[in-house]
């Protein structure tokens, strides 16, 4: 056979290979593809339920004798806050079904408001003082029962026995239902409210909050030390086995997984420098310790990125070395440290293990006012949340996780819009 | 039995390292001469020849919008050597690389005209690349051998294109290329060290035997020997000289003085036109065109 | 004053050096009737050297003070602690210490019933005071001696710009050094807390023992009380999850590096990389949620269907996200490498008349290997770090076992649920988790050390 034939005779199933080949290499892509498409339409749709919050219409009588209040003292802000509110939701429940006599009855039929509804007619009263006395309607929380059994439609076939709500609740709920007493209403609590036991009236802000002075801290920290760092190994430091070191430490760190930096948190900052614990102080601290590595290599980068055309033309005019840095290294390279500073911050919002270190799985209910009040972030919120049996708060901690994902994408689209804008090829 | 043409496309958009960049500036004046190029120009001398193994005609090729070939017309004659002179970025190399089909891999690089190799088309839908360059084989300028032993470095076409039906013909072939690259006596002994282990001049002849352990029938070399010292660059002109017994040899070369040494005929490339084509010595000491004299004696590259 | 105040002070002091020194400095020059121009450098400099010695040894000093007051004060408490307070263990002295300061933050030491209590307290509130005092007079001596000497140095002949630039270099070397001191902060306090640990638990016990149940008894005599602290199974449960992940994500992290850089299409590549940015930038508390609300429940019940008994918390769950979340990591890593095989070696494989995937085959992956194997390592230095995933969605209990449809443990969940717990720091499970850290530091150190050696040495030859 002459060369040619014995090449051609292999050729049909080399190419074969070669179509295998290449369409491995499409699949493992699309498999990258599908796994993220999975993972967030799960999520999206597990939230969607989050994001609308049955209301209840009551008919509300503040009648003073049932709130506690002496009908000849004046109605001040403390004589409200100490008035009992959680009997007057009841009674107006029991009023719409005047039939159940039964005390187990009752407690199930009152059990349909949420705990919250008592705040919400209390924030009425001091709003208006003329309502008392008065009855009026008034759109009130569901409990979260009532919400995920409305909203679920699989629960509806369950047995009693499968399902949290008891048959005569469902036969109530559809009364209220065909009397119009049943709102869906978009959940604004969840963006304006903290944390709270009961999901109905568990909200985000405390978290948001938390991770914002927690950030605060972080970018605070980590910026100036980052960059005068990333200054002085490119610019000034010279080369010796001191700052190699110094260079191979960096490396390592950025390597270390995230929570030793929670235990040194934990070791240094709150058992020896007295930091408050789960303050976002503290977070941000140890946060800012694990960002140091990447923003240092994105400075340095960007450093590196600056001609030396514009170097020399400096210290020709006369600059010196330092003043050549300062005036004018530093300021072209700004874009690129920005940028790997957003994008540190990025990464720096959604680390949830070295925040657990910490001290951050309390359950806080305040809003944090300062860097030295007990706060939690974002994503140890989700994680506090995921671990709840409620499952209520499944579509709370999808919601937050995409409230979480919001920001983060927030966050690189500015980064990478700074990039495109403001950094030059040179 | 149509074989399906691989996609030409690579996801790398590269123009090739040499000095084609220069090409783009095509129409400015070349230094030293008056001449001003016209877009339909004659070449000089003898293209053409009887019986070629391989034929070119009117080749142009294209970077994206920017041209880098015009009209090329030339033959290669069979059992011959052929040498590609020209100053820097005047195209020898992008035109060397249609030859092989190797511009496909640059993708914003475009090939018109028509490329024959034994009077079949090697643009052509059912020409296969795969085939076309098993038949003509380059030897690039830098050595590259492949991180693998000297055995396999020159095993690996054979391999590939399935030459060898058992391991003692494998043997054989390997031996033989060895030995036709001039290289056996040097490396019997160490087959089975890595290939990047040699000196420079032998790691270039142990690409030249790779090359020929596929049997083919042409041979490009592009600047084979400019990054070797002149004691390896001879061993490697004397080399070329034997291998032109049996296969037909293009070289691009910077040097003029290589030229004469090694080849039969001479074609002088300026700015992406084919000046004068021709024996060379007639070429070099009575070239026809000014262009190719203002070269020759060293006014112009 | 408190400590925010105090800062405030000290910037109104720096201000005020600056503006004092420049000053300072023409006066200088005007009154022996020269020009600005006699001044060595510009007044703006010997303005910024008042305003740095004004401002730096105050602001040290105000760092130091505030980081090292609670431990002194700790101690001059226990010191001066009446005699009955004498050989408490260190759980009850810090306890002893907690009830105080939240006494003290009341701020009313005659509510308190206690005597001695109520004089501890007294005592405690008293040293607050002095330290407020002492700090405050002492930062604003500092700052004021510190202006003072820098001012004394003002002459038209000295050479302020040189003074800020060597005080500026010094400050630069100080923030390059964090790293260092990070590192040294973390191998100091993990060290020693586990040293404290292992005179507790013998270190063999810990390294080779096959058990890990971390029950300490509360009093003696309670039932269940020796704990056994053996590693070995949190080590195999590490790794057995570590290597479902690379299993999953080395394959198809290479496959998709190799496509994107030799078949993709520009525009293809334009949709792919971002998207990868996307499932890297995940937090991966989101994909423990995943893993444990969907993912797990899935093979659980797939798994049923096939007759398989499936633990809800399989180490297959927590293994295949962990994959996922390190696809894109290992494709980056698997691409730079790649790209890094001169185009020398590709020309010369097509040029034989190669295809494109027996070049990438036969000649870049061979070529490209020691990167790669870089790039694994330094995934699975990764994998074995990562501590949400797991926390989430893998088991609490130690389970020696490399079934990956059961449920097992790993050093990070462990140092979660050792920390995370009611417990006092000083009890041998709390260390534990010291322990375990050194452990988990010590061998993503040696694997990352390793892996870019590796992949350095690999460059160095392309280079």
């Amino acid at each position: 056979m002459t060369n040619t034939e014995k090449v051609k005779r292999g050729l049909a199933k080399r190419y074969r290979k070669e179509r295998r080949f290449r369409a491995m290499g499409l699949i493992a892509v699309l498999l990258g593809f599908a796994f993220l498409i999975v993972l967030l339409s799960d999520i999206t749709i597990k939230a969607l339920p989050a994001f609308h919050q049955t209301y209840l219409k009551l008919d509300i009588n503040l009648d003073p004798e049932v709130l506690g209040l002496a009908p000849g003292r004046p109605l001040d802000e403390k004589a409200i806050l100490h008035a009992d509110f959680r009997s007057v939701v009841r009674r107006s429940m029991y009023a719409l079904f005047p039939e159940v006599r039964k005390r187990r009855d009752k407690r199930k039929l009152a059990a349909l408001v949420s705990t919250g509804a008592q705040y919400q007619v209390r924030d009425r009263l001091l709003r208006d003082h003329a309502l008392l006395g008065q009855t009026f309607s008034m759109w009130v929380l569901a409990d979260d029962d009532v919400d995920t059994y409305l909203n679920t439609r699989s629960l509806r076939d369950l047995k009693q026995s499968e399902r949290r709500l008891r048959d005569n609740q469902v036969a109530w709920l559809e009364t209220l239902k065909q009397e119009g007493r049943i709102e869906s209403r978009f959940n604004w609590l969840f963006f304006s409210s903290a944390d709270s036991r009961e999901p109905e009236l568990a909200g985000i802000l405390g978290a948001v909050v938390g991770s914002f002075y927690t950030l605060l801290v972080t970018i605070g920290l980590a910026f100036p030390l980052s960059l005068a760092a990333a200054v002085y190994l490119e610019e000034f430091a010279p080369r010796n086995r001191w700052v190699d070191f110094i260079e191979v430490n960096i490396n390592n760190l950025a390597a270390v997984p995230s929570i030793v930096f929670g235990l040194l948190g934990l070791a240094v900052f709150i058992n020896f420098f007295g930091v408050p614990r789960s303050s976002p102080l503290v977070g941000g601290m140890v946060l800012a310790l694990m960002t140091l590595p990447t923003i240092i290599i994105a400075a340095r980068a960007a450093l590196k990125a600056v001609p030396p055309s514009i170097r020399e033309a400096a210290l020709g005019l006369g600059a010196s070395h330092t003043q050549m840095v300062f005036h004018h290294v530093v300021p072209l390279a700004m874009p690129g440290v920005l940028t790997g500073t957003i994008i540190g911050m990025a990464q720096a919002l959604g680390e949830t293990a070295p925040l657990l270190m910490i001290g951050m799985v309390a359950f806080i209910v305040d809003i944090p006012q300062g860097f030295t009040d007990s706060a939690t972030v974002l994503p140890v919120q989700i994680y506090l949340w995921a671990d709840s049996p409620e499952r209520a708060f499944v579509a709370k901690t999808s919601a937050a996780i995409l409230v979480l994902l919001g920001f983060l994408v927030l966050m690189n689209g500015i980064a990478i819009l700074l990039r495109k804008r403001f950094e030059r090829k040179w | 039995m149509m074989s399906e043409q691989p996609t030409t496309a690579a996801t790398r958009v590269r123009v090739p390292e040499d000095d084609d960049d220069a090409l783009l500036s095509v129409g400015a004046t070349p230094q030293g001469g008056a001449v001003e190029p016209e877009n339909g120009y004659t070449t000089v001398g003898e293209p053409f020849v009887d019986q070629p193994k391989m034929q070119t005609r009117d080749v142009n090729v294209f970077y994206a919008d920017k041209q880098a070939i015009f009209d090329v017309n030339l033959d290669f004659a069979a059992n011959e050597v052929l040498a590609l002179i020209g100053p820097s970025g005047c195209g020898k190399s992008t035109y060397l690389r249609c030859l092989n089909r190797m511009n496909d891999t640059i993708p914003i690089c475009r090939v018109a005209g028509e490329l024959l190799l034994d009077d079949e088309d090697i643009y052509a839908k059912s020409m296969d690349p795969v085939l076309l360059r098993a038949r003509v084989g380059m030897v690039f300028q830098k050595p590259n051998p492949f991180p693998k032993s000297v055995y396999d470095n020159v095993a690996y076409g054979p391999r590939l294109h399935g030459l060898a039906a058992n391991k003692s013909e494998l043997d054989e072939i390997v031996e033989t290329s060895l030995k036709r690259a001039g290289l056996w006596n040097e490396v019997k002994d160490r087959l089975a060290e890595p290939g990047t282990g040699l000196s420079g001049g032998q790691q270039q002849r142990l690409c030249i035997a790779r090359t020929i352990a596929v049997n083919p029938e042409v041979i490009l070399m592009d600047e084979p020997a400019s990054a070797l010292d002149p004691i390896a660059t001879a061993v490697i002109e004397e080399l070329i000289d034997e291998l032109r017994q049996k296969y037909t040899i293009a070289i691009v070369t910077h040097s003029m003085q290589q030229a004469a040494r090694v080849s039969q005929r001479t074609a002088y490339f300026h700015l992406g036109k084919l000046i004068e084509v021709g024996d060379t010595d007639r070429v070099f000491t009575n070239p026809r065109h000014q262009l190719t004299e203002n070269y020759i004696t060293g006014r112009i590259g | 004053m408190n400590s925010t105040t105090l800062l405030l002070v000290l910037l109104a002091l720096v201000a005020f050096g600056y503006f004092f020194g420049r000053n300072r400095s023409l006066a200088a020059v005007h009154s022996r009737g020269g020009h600005r121009r006699d001044l060595h450098s510009l007044p703006e400099y010997y303005g910024y050297m008042a305003a740095l010695w004004a401002g730096l040894p105050a602001l040290l000093l105000l760092l130091a003070w505030s980081a090292l007051e609670p431990t002194t004060l700790n101690h001059l408490l226990v010191a001066h602690f009446p005699a009955t307070y004498q050989g408490m263990s260190s759980n009850d002295i810090g306890l002893a210490l907690n009830s105080l300061h939240l006494e003290a933050g009341q701020g009313n030491p005659a509510d308190i019933a206690d005597p001695a209590q109520r004089q501890q307290v007294a005592y405690l509130l008293h040293l607050q005071e002095t330290s407020r005092l002492l700090k405050t007079a002492l930062v604003v001596v500092l700052s004021l001696a510190g202006l003072a000497w820098a001012v004394s140095r003002i002459s038209p002949r000295f050479r302020a710009r040189n003074a800020v630039e060597r005080i500026i270099r010094y400050i630069l070397i100080a923030a390059s050094s964090v790293a260092i001191l990070t590192t040294v902060g973390i191998v100091l306090s993990v060290l020693f807390e586990s040293l404290r640990f292992f005179a507790k638990v013998p270190i063999t016990e810990f390294l080779f023992g096959l058990e890990w149940s971390p029950q300490i008894a509360i009093r003696a005599g309670q039932v269940g009380s020796d704990g056994a602290f053996g590693i070995i199974p949190l080590f195999v449960g590490t790794l057995l999850i570590a290597l479902i992940a690379l299993a999953l994500a080395v394959p198809i992290g290479l496959m998709t590096a190799i496509y994107l850089s030799e078949y993709a299409s520009p525009r293809f590549r334009a949709i792919a990389k971002p998207t990868l940015e996307v499932l890297a930038g995940i937090p991966t508390v989101v994909y423990g949620f995943f893993a444990a609300l969907t993912v797990a429940p899935a093979i659980r019940a797939f798994g049923e269907s096939l007759g398989l008994e499936v633990s809800s918390e399989s180490a297959l769950a927590a293994g295949i996200v962990m994959g996922v979340m390190i696809i894109p990591f290992m494709s980056s890593l698997s691409e730079d490498v790649i790209s890094a095989v001169p185009r020398a070696m590709r020309d010369g494989s097509l040029g034989m008349g190669a295809t494109r995937s027996e070049t990438i085959r036969l000649v870049l992956l061979p070529a490209a290997l020691p990167g790669i194997v870089g790039g694994i390592l330094l995934a699975a230095s990764r994998a074995i770090g990562e501590t949400m995933i797991v926390v989430m969605a893998a088991g609490l209990t130690a389970n020696l076992t490399l079934n990956p449809l059961e449920a097992v443990t790993t050093v990070t969940v462990q140092i979660v649920t050792l920390l995370t717990g009611d417990q006092e720091f000083d009890s041998a499970k709390t260390l534990a988790a010291f322990a375990l850290a050194l452990m988990l530091f010590i061998t993503t150190l040696i694997l990352n050390v390793i892996a870019l050696h590796v992949v350095r040495r690999y460059r160095e030859q392309y280079e």
